[in-house]
């Protein structure tokens, strides 16, 4: 969507062949610049040249959208504190080293959309995966601080919810009425950038879902299998 | 890998299948257990058992919907298999450039495009969508890739065009597209009073128009035999180039528990329809998706005919004896009282299709919908299935859920080359149907 409206695009990923695929289709669907790298999010000491890179190549970015991440096995986390803390560097701590580079030049150019896809999964710890659920809690907070931090100066800072999405991450479960397309998020990314929101819940109506499970009472919840 | 209950367009036939999906052209083919079968699926238009594989597993390409590069200048495409032919057309058509043959409907992948080697309604000029392909990557269970085309591999390319996704996965195609000033047609409406008269018209119709098409009553007998109405057009020359027209999508929620196309809606429906095209020539200036696709309007469309589903019955006949096959066609169909608003008529012309099992040929193609009442509906076909047969016709397996096996070998005499191809881990339902008792 964002090719299509012209938009010039710099991509960061993991998997070089698919990288290259997605920047070929990206160009052809009206991106007039499309530029790319490799990188993997948990090499810290990486992000600041990747950044300068992307700074060079877009003659300055103004929207930042972070959304790597990876689905975390919570039984065998369970059983190892080494796997445990390795998901969590994946999917809390590389997300904030890269914000809070990010955060500080775009303050200092006091404009631009920084958007990170959290989960649902964060807003309350449960017990069938909690170990993703926390890092995504981590994301959550850190960014509900940064969005009051960086408002002051113009900087706006979008925290997106998915629930259940059909993707590669999620292929070998059953798929029932709460799974949504990636088509259906990302208009729904799109509208949020638009619209300069704070938190989106995508679709909508994990909102009051959220709101319930939140609401639980913490001896109730006890009770449920989650 | 999960299991899911698929169902064809037709709603007829649904069954569970475990569900593989390929994301993207790299990928390698899924492992399958305990020597399974396996069934390339794109967006599930076929009507009845040729993109199912019952007791079997499906892949689903719908990932592959990247594009790979787009030459502005000369038209060629390339794209992976998943990407659907309206998002082609969105991205084409503003840059002045059209898919050479478009079928009923735009949301088909390239990839089931090619299994079914689909036509249009310009068969006369252009011949089938394989004939504009210009290569592809088959991608075969044992991990061989093959680049295939009418030069570098010429026979696994024609075992693939029309070979219903039974000789591997394509990966990804390249096509070559045809220059338009615009999204515009123009279109010309001309009634007929039989078929005699449609006969009468093709020839000039043809020669003056690149798109033709015939609606037909298909409850007209005697002298209101095959009487219709001519769809003719020819893209608008000197248009300000725009995007097609996005109209807003009305949609069928859920299936009503009959169908509501019966006997009574449908005669009330032909009468008023073809009373409402005056009897001379009338024109008009469409975007092409009225033209092209006006039932892709309506999402779902197939849930009109309730949860009973429908069959779809489309024949060819070859040219000479056509006229009397078709007759005989319209006549038994009109007698039955069955029938649907979309009986279609259109003449193939001779440009050859390029599979081994492509369905078009030169002679005239009938297709018709009709909902689904057990045994007389199929002892209909049984009546029809013979009338083509002693023609020398052939059915079409994308529309088909219960073609006799000996009318499908009889309609395709490659069939037994065409096996010879097919990939080891790959069978649908409908091959095995039809090769049952060979």
């Amino acid at each position: 969507m964002l090719a299509e409206r012209g938009d010039a695009l710099y991509l960061v990923a993991r998997n070089q062949a698919r990288l290259a695929a997605i920047a070929a289709d990206l160009s052809v669907r009206g991106s007039p610049r499309v530029g790319s790298e490799v990188l993997d999010a948990n090499d810290f000491a990486a992000h600041e040249p990747m950044l300068a890179r992307a700074e060079s190549f877009l003659a300055g970015y103004d929207t930042v959208l972070i959304a790597h991440g990876t689905l975390s096995d919570q039984k065998a986390c369970e059983n190892s504190v080494e796997l445990t803390l390795r998901e969590i560097n994946t999917n809390g701590l590389s997300v904030i080293a890269l914000l809070t580079r990010i955060a500080n030049r775009l303050a200092q150019r006091r404009a631009g959309t920084i958007a990170v896809i959290s989960s649902v999964a964060g807003d309350r710890g449960r017990g069938s995966n909690y170990v993703y659920g926390s890092a995504k809690a981590l994301v959550t907070a850190f960014l509900s601080g940064l969005r009051q931090r960086l408002g002051k100066c113009g900087v706006n800072v979008v925290t997106i919810k998915p629930g259940f999405v059909d993707t590669p991450m999620t292929a070998a479960f059953d798929k029932g009425l709460l799974w949504a397309q990636p088509e259906r998020i990302a208009r729904g990314i799109v509208r949020a950038l638009d619209r300069q929101s704070g938190t989106v819940y995508l679709p909508g109506f994990w909102r009051p879902i959220m709101l319930v499970i939140r609401a639980i009472p913490e001896s109730l919840f006890l009770r449920l299998s989650l | 890998m999960v299991s899911r209950v698929v169902s064809s367009w037709g709603n007829v036939i649904r069954a569970p299948h475990v569900v593989y999906g390929l994301h993207s052209r790299h990928d390698s083919f899924p492992i399958l257990p305990n020597a399974g079968t396996v069934l390339p699926f794109g967006n599930g238009r076929s009507y009845g058992d040729s993109c199912l594989n019952v007791g079997g597993a499906l892949l689903q390409t719908r990932s592959l919907d990247r594009f790979i590069h787009f030459d502005r200048d000369t038209g060629v495409l390339a794209c992976e298999a998943g990407v659907l032919l309206a998002d082609i057309l969105r991205l084409a058509v503003p840059e002045g450039w059209f898919l050479p043959v478009v079928p009923g409907t735009c949301y088909i992948t390239v990839g089931g495009g090619i299994a079914n080697d689909v036509h249009g309604k310009n068969h006369h000029r252009a011949g089938t969508f394989g004939c504009h392909v210009r290569q592809f990557e088959l991608l075969r269970s044992d991990g061989t890739r093959l680049k295939c085309s009418p030069t570098e591999n010429p026979e696994w390319f024609a075992a693939t065009v029309g070979g219903l996704g039974l000789t591997g996965v394509v990966t990804w195609v390249e096509v070559q597209l045809r220059p338009v000033s615009g999204p515009r047609l123009d279109v010309e409406s001309i009634r007929f009073a039989n078929l005699d008269e449609f006969f009468s018209r093709c020839d000039e119709l043809e020669r003056d128009f690149e798109y033709t098409v015939a609606w037909i009553d298909c409850l007209g007998r005697g002298k209101r035999l095959g009487r219709g109405i001519l769809q003719c057009a020819n893209h608008a020359p000197q248009q300000a180039a725009s995007g097609p027209a996005v109209g807003r999508k009305l949609s069928v929620p859920f299936a009503p528990p009959v169908s509501l196309i019966n006997a009574v809606s449908l005669r009330a429906f032909n009468t008023l329809h073809y009373y409402r095209q005056p009897r001379r020539r009338r024109q008009s200036c469409e975007y092409f998706q009225k033209f092209f696709f006006p039932l892709d309007r309506i999402l779902h469309w197939n849930r009109l005919y309730g949860p009973a589903g429908f069959y779809q019955y489309q024949c060819v006949v070859p040219a000479s004896g056509a006229r009397e096959a078709t007759a005989e066609l319209l006549d038994t169909i009109a007698r039955s009282g069955s029938g649907s608003f979309l009986a279609v008529l259109k003449r193939f012309g001779s440009v050859a299709s390029p599979g081994m099992l492509s369905f078009p040929r030169e002679g005239v193609t009938l297709a018709l919908d009709f909902p689904n009442k057990g045994a007389a509906v199929e002892r209909l076909f049984q009546s029809l299935d013979r009338i083509v047969s002693v023609a020398g016709g052939a059915l079409y397996p994308a529309k088909d859920g219960r073609m006799p096996g000996e009318l499908f070998r009889s309609g395709y005499p490659r069939w037994q080359e065409f096996s010879h191809y097919i990939d080891p881990a790959c069978s649908s339902s409908f091959w095995r149907r039809v090769t049952e008792h060979a």
